[in-house]
């Protein structure tokens, strides 16, 4: 594989042979010394154009433990608001040398496009609405951990469906390993259509016989444009534990983060046994190493 | 003096010739030859009436980076326009008389194409308070419009129309519901909920067009003479459907599809490139079927560029913060030769009429046909191919969502009334 930038394209063969090499990496994560020389002369810029510290974190944690070189460039939207130019920035890095870049951005499309103008491979941190590839292999690989198998299981996904890259990705992802992806939310946050998944403005649908639940973050944002009511949200769409009695007994939570504890989801479901989202964060280091190091070093999809 | 041997002629009255066109006094002397200084030798080219743009953006006064009078109007007389109609959203906006009359000084010292500048319809273009129609027109306006900003004050969009009806003002309008394209950067639809991008909705175009063919029909009730509405960039079937039957019922209105809504589709943003951000945005393959029904049966009356310039740097930005725009003027006539009449049959009379006698009726001038006493404003066009290259751009806007497509119908000569303002002859 040249770039990550979504699953278009992508077989199950490869997402497997990917998870593979992430439970390699999350072997070497147990051991006392958590280092590698795997990535050993290699630059990894992370390019965060919209700020995501965690993803962030994640990615450049990932990039250590192989012992490659890190560098960090963040940018408020503010700058580029005023012209400044991210083509730019990108052309910077080069110059300095940088392998692979891992790109966030608030609109859809900016690694895509930043394929045009660099040699170096792009890995996708989070395009607008668009992907978040990384986030949705780590849901995968724990659910795998959860499940065993995602043959034939029902994952349901509850929220802004519309504005959700995490939504996007794991249903593209997901069904690329034998699941099936129910999307539940409001009509107003539903797309027309997301090729994968099937989308429900009901969440007793989805959660039924759910093998899975994912929850996503509800932004403020979409209630100030009047697209959701919070209070009509809550009623609703909320993840309760009684609602999730439809689902199959003790069928595990996931949450991308950060959680609004009482809105999207019953504050005390997000410590409960059942709650994945700690697994999800030290799965995500795991994963992002294996994806830098098939971007970088393997040439299974070259 | 100037003597065009050998030429086929085509204009909205259709195909003739050969024919040796002999030019003098700004005028067309003789299609049947006589002496000249220069000759050309005009074998297997065609010669048209000089082509008039409704709707450029030159970004003249306050955003000459991305283009000014001077390399907008040399892109003009590349493209075969001799007449070009500027919009007025520029900054500060053209709202008054002395800013109309200060372009129109500029223009005619710069010796290029003809320029007709439309006048803000409302002052500062928001859409408020009216501007000074018969002022505006002394002063040179062709029209009034709020361009780039939508009218949604629909008793004053009424008032505009009545009051520019006697002074023989077209009002144009972006036609838009604001509040139903909120954010959007591209068609809406299942390919922006694929791409992640959001949705500005066909309805969005339609349902204002539906309000301002009823404020016409109001204007109209209202004004002892009758007022016209131009609707700019037409992008929708179902805004094609409302202007058929408002023509069909006799109402005074008018419409321009663009060389861009005419050749491309939504699928344009599948790379995710700023290139194809226009507003109104690039459509479905329906939406473009349903415009090529409307250049045919004449509910579009012209094809006018939308000739928007911006820097590059500003066109690659993202794709939520890129400027909407698209740089055309020089490859119009081409790309709409070659994809619509070579490719799609367009007849070749009805194609140039859409570039000549259709604008011209919507700024109230008359038809201008290749006969004997007519003014020579006139492009020599040449069927063969070669590729587009913005590099080469007169406009200061050297991108192009067409850089590399082979075309024919390149303007190898154009004359603006009998003066060679453009000349790409092969020697
Ligand atoms: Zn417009």
């Amino acid at each position: 594989m040249r770039h990550l930038l979504d699953f278009g394209g992508w077989t199950r063969q490869e997402v497997e042979s990917l998870l593979d090499t992430a439970k390699v990496m999350a072997e070497v994560l147990q051991r006392p010394v958590k280092k590698v020389p795997a990535l050993q002369g290699f630059t990894v810029a992370t390019v965060f154009f919209e700020p995501s510290t965690r993803t962030r974190l994640s990615f450049e944690l990932a990039a250590r433990r192989m012992s490659a070189d890190v560098v960090s460039f963040t940018a408020q939207t503010s700058s580029l608001q005023k012209g400044e130019s991210y083509k730019d920035t990108l052309l910077t890095l080069e110059a300095m040398g940088v392998d692979a870049y891992v790109i966030r951005a608030d609109a859809a499309g900016v690694p895509h496009q930043a394929t045009r103008w660099v040699k170096g491979v792009v890995v996708n941190g989070g395009d607008g609405r668009r992907a978040h590839p990384t986030q949705a292999l780590l849901d995968a690989y724990t659910l795998l951990e959860a499940l065993g198998s995602l043959e034939g299981k029902k994952i349901a996904i509850v929220g802004d469906i519309l504005h959700s890259r995490v939504a996007r990705s794991n249903a593209e992802l997901l069904p690329l390993l034998g699941a099936e992806v129910w999307c539940a939310g409001p009509p107003s946050l539903l797309p027309q259509a997301l090729p994968g998944a099937r989308l429900t403005p009901s969440l007793e649908e989805a959660l039924a016989e759910a093998d899975a639940v994912m929850v996503l973050r509800l932004q403020r944002e979409r209630m100030e444009a009047g697209l959701v009511n919070l209070q009509d949200y809550i009623a609703h769409y909320q993840v309760t534990e009684a609602r999730l009695r439809r689902a199959k007994p003790q069928a595990p939570l996931l949450h991308p983060g950060p959680m609004n504890r009482d809105v999207e989801l019953e504050g005390t479901l997000a410590d409960s046994e059942r709650s994945l989202v700690a697994r999800q964060v030290q799965n995500g280091v795991a994963v992002r190493m294996a994806v830098l190091y098939h971007l970088l070093v393997g040439k299974e999809r070259a | 003096m100037i003597l065009i041997k050998n030429v086929r002629l085509v204009d909205a009255l259709g195909e003739r010739g050969p024919a040796d066109v002999l030019i003098g006094e700004g005028r067309i002397l003789s299609l049947e030859g006589g002496d000249a200084p220069q000759v050309v030798e005009g074998r297997g080219l065609f010669l048209a009436p000089g082509f008039l743009d409704l709707h450029a953006h030159l970004r003249e006064p306050g955003e000459e980076v991305k283009e000014d009078l001077a390399t907008g109007l040399q892109a003009a007389v590349r493209g075969g326009y001799t007449d070009l109609v500027s919009m007025p959203n520029t900054k500060p906006p053209v709202d008054t008389p002395e800013a109309v009359g200060a372009l129109k000084e500029k223009a005619a010292r710069l010796g290029l194409a003809r320029l007709h500048p439309a006048a803000a319809l409302t002052q500062g273009q928001e859409g408020l308070r009216l501007t000074e129609a018969g002022l505006l027109k002394a002063a040179g306006a062709a029209l009034l419009t709020d361009d780039g900003r939508t009218n949604e004050d629909a008793g004053v969009l009424a008032l505009g129309l009545i009051q520019a009806a006697p002074l023989g003002l077209p009002v144009a309008v972006h036609a838009e519901d604001a509040s139903l394209r909120r954010g959007g950067v591209m068609n809406d639809g299942r390919l922006a909920d694929l791409l992640g991008l959001p949705g500005n909705p066909p309805e969005a175009e339609a349902a204002r067009i539906a309000r301002d063919l009823e404020v016409l029909r109001y204007a109209l009730r209202r004004s002892p003479v009758p007022p016209r509405l131009h609707v700019q960039h037409l992008s929708t079937r179902r805004g094609l459907e409302l202007l058929r039957e408002a023509k069909r019922a006799g109402l005074p209105v008018t419409a321009e599809a663009t060389p861009h809504h005419l050749t491309l589709t939504e699928e344009g943003l599948r790379g995710f490139d700023p290139l194809f951000k226009v507003a109104p945005p690039l459509r479905t393959q329906e939406d473009r079927e349903a415009l090529l029904e409307g250049l045919l049966d004449g509910t579009l009356d012209a094809i006018a560029t939308d000739h928007a310039p911006h820097t590059l740097a500003e066109k690659e930005q993202d794709l939520l913060r890129a400027p909407f725009g698209i740089p055309s003027l020089e490859v119009a006539f081409p790309l709409l030769y070659t994809e619509l009449h070579q490719k799609r049959g367009l007849p070749l009379p009805r194609l140039v009429a859409l570039f000549t006698d259709g604008p011209r009726k919507v700024l109230g001038l008359p038809p201008l046909h290749l006969v004997e006493g007519a003014e020579a404003s006139l492009v020599l066009l040449s069927p063969q191919e070669r590729p587009v290259d913005p590099s080469r751009f007169a406009s200061k806007a050297r991108f192009s969502p067409w850089a590399g497509a082979l075309l024919g119908g390149w303007p190898v000569l154009t004359l603006v009334a009998g003066r060679v303002v453009h000349q790409a002859l092969e020697p």
